[in-house]
């Protein structure tokens, strides 16, 4: 066979069904970036897999021409990992939201997270219950007023981040709707890694929770409040890129430049469990005088743990070495009587 | 030497009873090895608390093995014991009622001191060893703690662990009794503690000092022979019914070339299915441990959906979590094997005694109309050919399918006269093949004549689609939400599972003419006990038939036929009435239920009374 392999292009990976969520709606830019992404990862379209859940994120699948199944809420991940153990050739992605993956599903979350399949998680995070009309999800602040709590709700939310961590995710990034070129990079690093890829994207509901992330988009807040995290580099933030973080012992501090060197901040190290954990926690409320930046980037990377679907089937391919068992054998058993 | 005499008998049972640290359960299945490799018919019936050491000494810790061996046809473990071996006096009031007079109790006289008087509640003045209550049976008082202790006094092991061989003295003394070969317990012994010498010997010397003393001792004037049972020719192996379903399982993989995927949570009584597969994975069987059940049966329709053969398996408790996604896989239309092994319920309930209550839950369990296909085992034995079954039909028909065990049924171990492999019915799997750009689009829900989809592997090109739990648009898969697009779907799906009556053995009578004035109508596990009450009722020339469902959704083609051929119909049931509901709704007759909730199986003696009465 010599079929000619064209390159894909992202319009290949488009399905012919009409894309049903709200104008504007951040769903979208990461629908472009995953499409824009998968054709530079040169396999074929029929490997790609999307698992969803319930919500709007879950419709995604349905808008992909690979292979995909949208399934039951909060339930995407442990299908996949049924999927990807049987199948570990596949590429195996599941699209997930804030309430799928951190509420219903938050028990099967951290079960595949410490697992660690090969597979690529997308958390389309908005804060909000959109498909069911705007109540409160597990990641909404506290005090956040919607239809289910009209004087607040009394929750406190859920850390995505932290939370993977603290389940032994061995890739944990963040990264946002707005950012084109910074989801590209971010999804792409994600694929390449050898295990679970937790990647929590902050997306607008621009219908139930507009404006949740405003200040880490709009021009004039942004870069006073992101942290980009990159690999070997000082943490350094601001409107002129004047802030950074140093570390007092395991207490973070904002520094400014021009009393401290760059070389003296704290230098971003994507394998530093630690350091991670204390990234993880740069969660304050950004209209609070003394809040950290929130950092986007990847925070962790551990490519030292076999993944579950390695594990899992090297113990079969141990097994089935010696050829298939002998199934009358089998039956038999270990004592045999006979009646004449 | 003994001066006991032989006599012959042509059935026995016996009951094990003790605490549940005892070792009774293990006692009885030595002994069910032995009778069975001896040519004896035989039921068992293990009955035994949810704690796994339940309080010492209590009647709550009793734990009681039940075996029924014979020379002729043996159906069930027996309704009364003929011969009651009890360890403590909890175990004697536990079980004395289900003795029958006359019978013999051997009793563990260490077990009846104040202590254990106590914690069973029986004041310290009516010891029933001395204080004559138990007139009636034949006693044999024997201190077992004892003789084990003097046969291990120079072992060199603690107290605990000689008394843990006091089990080897009982079943050496009931091999004496019945002329039982001690062979197949010793190597068991010799095996199982292979790499602890001390106890190995431990073990095996006090088997041995079992025997002897039925040898030497005046006590008993009997020893009793039973002959091998006349059954059908061939090799027989013994197999309880959790084991016999794994391998029906593992047969469906080996038969229909796919790889076995066992997505599961643990659960009593459905544990051992999990236990038995994973030993297997050299027959290319996968099993995974989920962290609930809900992700027991999502891997599963994972793995489905990746081209395996793909089983859950739980109790009710666990089937309940499962239900959304059973939908799901009705909506998917993916093979996929629903194993429940029911326990008595609602909700806890009692996990280590047997009910027959989630009929109505694998009929209608589920939101929306969502019918799936429903089959249940019979025996111990029959739990691997539903089994295989199940698979078979999820197949071949692209369609969830419950297999329905008990737990009576599933601990339960009888004589099997194994199938060869080659003998199985196919199972015959195709994969929708690659197509190529000049190709048509492919069309996921795109029926054949069982109407079933086809299963378009991810990995295969040119078959890339997307499934889901939306109402899909008919041949396209898409998502729909045309009203008359739903209903055709809902009656779609239905079909599809009653056209697989096209496709399973018609109804046969297990007992009786297909016409008369009675038919018993049973299911699932009350086979054997439903069987032995219609020999009974037509021994004493009664126009009773019995036939035994074992396909439920659909039916057999010609249930109802049979039905109409009876002036009564009588459908036992360990519930509050379920088959009956749905016999009386799809054929319009008048059928009776019988019903039977404390946990237990049905003794036949009972049933014959119920046919009796209803008769009379």
């Amino acid at each position: 066979m010599n079929e000619v392999v064209e390159k894909l292009t992202s319009k290949d990976f488009a399905s012919d069904q009409e894309v049903r969520w709200c104008p504007g709606c951040g769903d979208y830019s990461i629908l472009k970036q995953v499409q824009t992404v998968l054709p530079d990862l040169g396999r074929p379209k029929e490997e790609f897999v999307f698992i969803s859940g319930i919500g709007c994120s879950s419709r995604f699948p349905y808008y992909m021409d690979t292979f995909g199944m949208h399934s039951i809420h909060g339930r995407a991940t442990a299908i996949a990992t049924g999927l990807k153990a049987t199948r570990p050739e596949l590429s195996v992605w599941i699209i997930t939201g804030d309430g799928d993956s951190m509420s219903i599903g938050g028990n099967h979350f951290i079960h595949m997270l410490r697992r660690n399949p090969d597979v690529n998680v997308l958390l389309f995070n908005n804060q909000i219950y959109g498909l069911t009309k705007g109540q409160y999800s597990p990641t909404s602040e506290q005090g956040k007023v919607t239809k289910s709590s009209p004087i607040g709700s009394v929750d406190y939310p859920f850390n995505p981040i932290a939370l993977a961590l603290g389940a032994d995710a061995t890739f944990v990034a963040r990264t946002l709707d707005r950012d084109p070129k910074h989801q590209q990079a971010v999804i792409k690093r994600g694929y390449e890694h050898k295990g679970t890829s937790m990647v929590e994207i902050y997306q607008n509901c621009n219908v139930f929770n507009d404006g949740a992330f405003e200040v880490y988009t709009e021009k004039g807040s942004k870069k006073e409040n992101i942290l980009l995290m990159e690999n070997g580099k000082p943490l350094i933030f601001g409107a002129n890129d004047d802030k950074g973080i140093m570390l007092d012992g395991f207490k973070p501090i904002i520094v400014n430049l021009a009393d401290v060197s760059a070389n003296d901040l704290w230098i971003h190290d994507e394998t530093d469990l630690v350091k991670a954990t204390i990234l993880s926690r740069f969660y304050d409320d950004p209209t609070h005088p003394d809040h950290k930046p929130r950092p986007f980037g990847v925070f962790y990377v551990n490519s030292n743990k076999n993944t579950f679907d390695e594990l899992f089937n090297n113990q079969m391919d141990a097994a089935m070495a010696k050829g298939l068992g002998d199934l009358d054998k089998l039956i038999a058993g270990n004592e045999t009587w006979v009646v004449n | 030497m003994s001066s006991s005499v032989d006599k012959e008998l042509e059935s026995v049972v016996i009951r094990f009873a003790g605490d549940s640290g005892d070792g009774m359960q293990l006692t009885g299945t030595q002994f069910t090895n032995a009778a069975a490799l001896f040519g004896n018919d035989l039921a068992t019936f293990p009955d035994f608390p949810a704690e796994i050491r339940a309080p010492i000494g209590t009647l709550a810790g009793v734990s009681g093995f039940q075996i029924h061996f014979g020379s002729t046809k043996i159906n069930t473990p027996g309704d009364m014991s003929d011969v009651l071996v009890v360890m403590n006096v909890a175990a004697l009031k536990a079980n004395l009622k289900g003795l029958i007079k006359g019978g013999v109790i051997i009793a563990n006289s260490d077990g009846f001191d104040s202590k254990n008087m106590r914690l069973a509640n029986v004041p310290e003045d009516q010891n029933p060893l001395t204080d004559g209550s138990l007139a009636e049976y034949d006693l044999k008082v024997i201190d077992v703690t004892k003789i084990t202790r003097a046969a291990l006094a120079d072992s060199g092991l603690g107290t605990k662990e000689i008394d843990r061989c006091k089990n080897m003295f009982v079943l050496g003394l009931i091999y004496w009794m019945y002329h039982r070969s001690m062979d197949s317990s010793i190597e068991f012994i010799k095996s199982k503690f292979k790499k602890n010498e001390a106890v190995m010997t431990a073990n095996l010397k006090v088997l041995q000092a079992g025997w002897s003393y039925g040898e030497t001792t005046e006590m008993f004037a009997n020893r009793y022979t039973v002959a091998p049972a006349k059954m059908n020719p061939g090799v027989y192996r013994s197999i309880m019914g959790n084991q016999a379903a794994a391998l029906g399982l593992v047969s469906a993989s080996v038969k229909s070339g796919l790889p076995l995927f066992y997505g599961t949570y643990p659960i009593t009584p459905a544990s051992d299915i999990l236990h038995e597969l994973s030993r297997h994975k050299n027959f290319n069987i996968k099993t995974f441990q989920a962290e609930d059940e809900i992700a027991a049966i999502c891997s599963s329709i994972g793995a489905s959906f990746g081209g395996n053969l793909a089983i859950t398996g739980s109790s009710g408790p666990g089937i309940a979590l499962k239900g959304e996604a059973i939908g799901l896989a009705t909506m998917l239309e993916l093979p996929l094997v629903i194993v429940n092994v029911q326990r008595a319920g609602p909700s806890t309930g009692l996990p280590t005694k047997t009910e027959q209550a989630d009929l109505m839950q694998a009929y209608f369990g589920r939101n929306g109309e969502c019918p799936v296909v429903i089959l249940a085992a019979q025996s111990p034995v029959d739990c691997f050919n539903m089994a295989y079954e199940a698979c078979r039909i999820a197949l071949e028909h692209m369609i969830p399918v419950f297999f329905l065990s008990d737990g009576y049924i599933a601990n339960g171990s009888e004589p099997w006269l194994f199938p060869q492999t080659k003998d199985l019915q196919d199972i015959k799997v195709e994969f929708a093949p690659e197509r190529g750009n000049n190709d048509d689009k492919f069309m996921p829900y795109l029926r054949d004549e069982k109407l079933s989809r086809p299963w378009a592997l991810p990995g295969t090109k040119g078959l890339e689609h997307r499934i889901g739990g939306l109402e899909k648009q008919n041949v396209t898969g898409n998502i729909s939400y045309d009203p008359n697009n739903h209903e055709q779907m809902v009656l779609l799906r239905q079909e599809k599972v009653d056209r697989v009556a096209d496709y399973i053995p018609l109804q046969t009578m297990d007992n009786g003419p297909e016409t008369g004035d009675l038919l018993i109508l049973g299911w699932g596990g009350t086979y054997g006990a439903l069987k032995t009450a219609t020999a009974i009722l037509r021994g004493e020339g009664l126009n009773v038939s019995h036939a035994h469902l074992r396909y439920i959704n659909p039916f057999p083609k010609n249930l109802g036929e049979i039905l109409k051929g009876f002036k009564t119909v009588v459908v036992p049931e360990l519930n509050n009435g379920q088959l009956v509901k749905i016999i009386r709704d799809k054929y319009f007759i008048d059928a009776i239920p019988y019903n039977k909730i404390q946990g237990l199986p049905f003794m036949s003696t009972e049933v014959v009374n119920k046919i009796k009465e209803i008769l009379a």
